[in-house]
């Protein structure tokens, strides 16, 4: 197969404009992106250079105001539920926040049982989706035994989030979007993550878009790296190649704030 | 959940409306229950009979007499003898009666009495003075007569074949009966309206209907109100710009006069008090349509809710789930208020006469309309009227108590 072929993800000139008239801001212009199957993507930029907002475009959870989504190699459809909803089944996402993450009206295991029944798991017996939730959350190494009943407040940030990979490895989605998942949990706890992330890609070989304003982490996950400013990739290639040889102004001046960048990482102090 | 019942039973301005609702409505639910029979019974033959106990005459003349050495027959003139008269006597006696003003003492009924009986006299002519006011003089006169005098009464009953007054008991003025030994009883804590019906039983059931009015109007509101606003807010784009169109257009047009025009052209045949509580809700709904709309603003973008859709559930489901529970606290607050809108609302009509005709009901508002249109206001029959502002009054400082007790609970930012 080619590369071609593994194609996943692409856009074409993707625009979101919001407002009108005086108060028109286009957050996202004008962007083409390529992403390859089993790849981790970074997209790197500052606050309000568009990140989200991309990503929210990519999910499906706003409309595009120009452009065209290609998912898997035909244009994307998401004019109905039915279709959203599998269109959803391909790409998931975990968020920033992992607090306001969950309904803190729902217990844990609903979180779960919806993830079960989204991948055609119905008419499955208690027991069978008992062992398949005892099963991601042990991949998180979280025991699920513990978390039933419970309500996604009387964990830990670091929990939350890992419950969120466990959500993701019972959906096994083709493409995983992960909106800076570490940025709200402490250093400890975000090496697991990141490690846990890694350790889903393999298993079930999935893409990665990884969301980040963290440009030194970017290096030390993905394969390549888009660098995002004012709604723009100034700057896209192998990780390798933008954050060793950056050619962007801006690509310099993130790198330049990142002090210990070509230093080699060490997990445990991460 | 446990601990957000918990902790509104801790703020004590909820606790103090709740318990000065709950004492309200229990009053309403047990007092039937203790004083059977029709409250809107017209038990009284005439409008505003004053409160306190009556006893049947009869049974008191005919019971046993028991003689009591007490003066009573002074204490009676005293009480009968009222401020005007005395200052009219006074009036009198210092004109005609030649004697010094400053030497009358209004306050001394003994004195006065015997000055009178001293100075008094209908040959007197009373120059200087008005036709009507020396004929006034002159009943005065003859009622003093009546006031002072010191006969027993006496008892007659008519022989039934030759029709003569034959008398059956004298009754002297130290002459006292039993008055537990009366069976015939009947007391008004709030006397009678002007129908003659019992107050305090008209009140507790107009209470009843009212409190059904205002939970009735609460419940159309805040359900109208929050399903717009849910799906104004969640929907957004035109869907929001038409539902808050017609928002708007019914906030600028003051609902008030909605509400009275509604119910004229109702008509009076049928406007009971179910349609009233409708006409109420559908009028009153706007606020709470706009305040949820722009909390479901502001959730519809959480990262839950996104989840949520990405989970694959439909519009209704991450309404109910994901959205509702979150502005829940609001809504009931927003319900407690439009109940006590809602009885506020019934009252405002009833008084001009928009309100439920109907006779078998009385309202809160009914029973002020009443009042009004059998002048109890001109003439201080206090218990047909004030009663009724007192109950709405508690009513709709009870309610608002308890949200603002809520508000405290749910934005912390408000506790002082």
């Amino acid at each position: 197969m080619t590369k071609e072929a593994e194609m996943c993800l692409e856009g074409k000139g993707l625009t979101k404009v919001f407002g009108y008239g005086t108060t028109k801001t286009v957050a996202v212009d004008h962007v083409d992106f390529k992403f390859h199957k089993g790849e981790i993507i970074s997209i790197v930029g500052e606050s309000g250079s568009g990140k989200t907002t991309l990503s929210k475009m990519l999910l499906g959870l706003i409309s595009t105001s120009e452009g065209e989504i290609l998912f898997q190699g035909k244009p994307r459809d998401i004019g109905s539920r039915a279709k959203k909803k599998e269109y959803w089944k391909g790409i998931q996402a975990i968020f920033q926040d992992p607090f306001s993450s969950y309904n803190m009206f729902n217990k844990i295991d609903s979180v779960l049982l919806d993830c079960i029944n989204m991948r055609g798991g119905k008419g499955l017996s208690q027991k069978e989706k008992f062992d398949m939730m005892t099963e991601a959350c042990s991949f998180v190494n979280l025991k699920f035994a513990e978390l039933t009943n419970k309500y996604p407040f009387e964990l830990s940030g670091g929990q939350m989030q890992r419950l969120m990979i466990a959500r993701i490895f019972l959906l096994r989605p083709q493409i995983l979007l992960a909106d800076e998942p570490t940025s709200m949990i402490d250093a400890c706890s975000r090496a697991t993550i990141l490690d846990m992330l890694l350790k889903l890609r393999d298993e079930i070989n999935m893409t990665v878009i990884f969301i980040t304003h963290d440009i030194g982490l970017a290096y030390y996950i993905s394969d390549s790296v888009y660098i995002m400013e004012h709604g723009k990739f100034v700057e896209h290639g192998g990780a390798d190649e933008v954050i060793l040889s950056p050619k962007a102004d801006y690509t310099k001046r993130l790198i330049s704030d990142v002090p210990k960048i070509y230093e080699e990482w060490d997990l445990t102090t991460v | 959940m446990k601990n957000m019942i918990k902790q509104v039973f801790h703020s004590p301005k909820f606790v103090v409306g709740f318990v000065m609702f709950m004492l309200v409505f229990l009053t309403v639910l047990i007092y039937p229950l203790i004083v059977t029979g029709d409250p809107l019974e017209m038990i009284g033959n005439g409008a505003f009979f004053e409160p306190g106990t009556y006893v049947n005459v009869d049974e008191v003349v005919d019971s046993q007499q028991y003689k009591l050495h007490i003066d009573a027959k002074s204490k009676k003139i005293e009480k009968d003898l009222d401020q005007t008269t005395r200052d009219d006597m006074k009036e009198w006696l210092s004109k005609f009666g030649g004697v010094e003003e400053s030497s009358i003492d209004t306050k001394d009924t003994a004195a006065l009495l015997k000055l009178w009986q001293d100075h008094y006299s209908t040959d007197i002519k009373m120059t200087g003075l008005t036709a009507a006011k020396q004929k006034y003089f002159k009943r005065l006169g003859d009622t003093i007569v009546d006031i002072v005098n010191d006969e027993d009464l006496s008892i007659a009953e008519k022989d039934k074949e030759s029709g003569e007054l034959k008398e059956k008991t004298k009754i002297g003025s130290n002459v006292f009966a039993r008055v537990s030994s009366i069976s015939n009883r009947k007391t008004f804590i709030l006397g009678t309206d002007n129908f003659g019906r019992d107050v305090l039983g008209e009140l507790v059931s107009a209470t009843k209907t009212s409190l059904k009015i205002g939970f009735a109007a609460g419940i159309v509101a805040t359900l109208v109100g929050l399903l717009l606003g849910l799906i104004a807010g969640y929907v957004g784009g035109i869907t929001d710009d038409i539902i808050m169109f017609i928002t708007n257009l019914f906030t600028v047009i003051p609902s008030f006069v909605i509400l009275i025009l509604i119910s004229y052209s109702i008509g009076n045949s049928r406007r009971g008090v179910g349609l009233v509580a409708i006409i109420i809700g559908i009028t009153s709904w706007t606020w709470t349509t706009r305040s949820v709309r722009s909390q479901v603003i502001s959730l519809r973008n959480r990262d839950h809710v996104n989840l949520s859709k990405l989970s694959g559930h439909s519009m209704f489901r991450i309404m109910i789930c994901d959205i509702l529970p979150y502005i829940a606290s609001y809504v009931v607050m927003a319900f407690i208020l439009q109940i006590s809108t809602g009885i506020l609302s019934e009252a405002q009509l009833s008084m001009l006469g928009l309100g439920p005709s109907t006779a078998k009901n009385a309202t809160l508002g009914l029973m002020m309309n009443w009042a009004m249109q059998c002048s109890a206001y001109l003439n201080g029959k206090w218990w047909a009227y004030f009663p009724v502002i007192l109950v709405i009054a508690i009513i709709s400082f009870s309610l608002n108590l308890m949200n603002t007790g809520l508000d405290q609970v749910f934005n912390p930012q408000l506790r002082d």
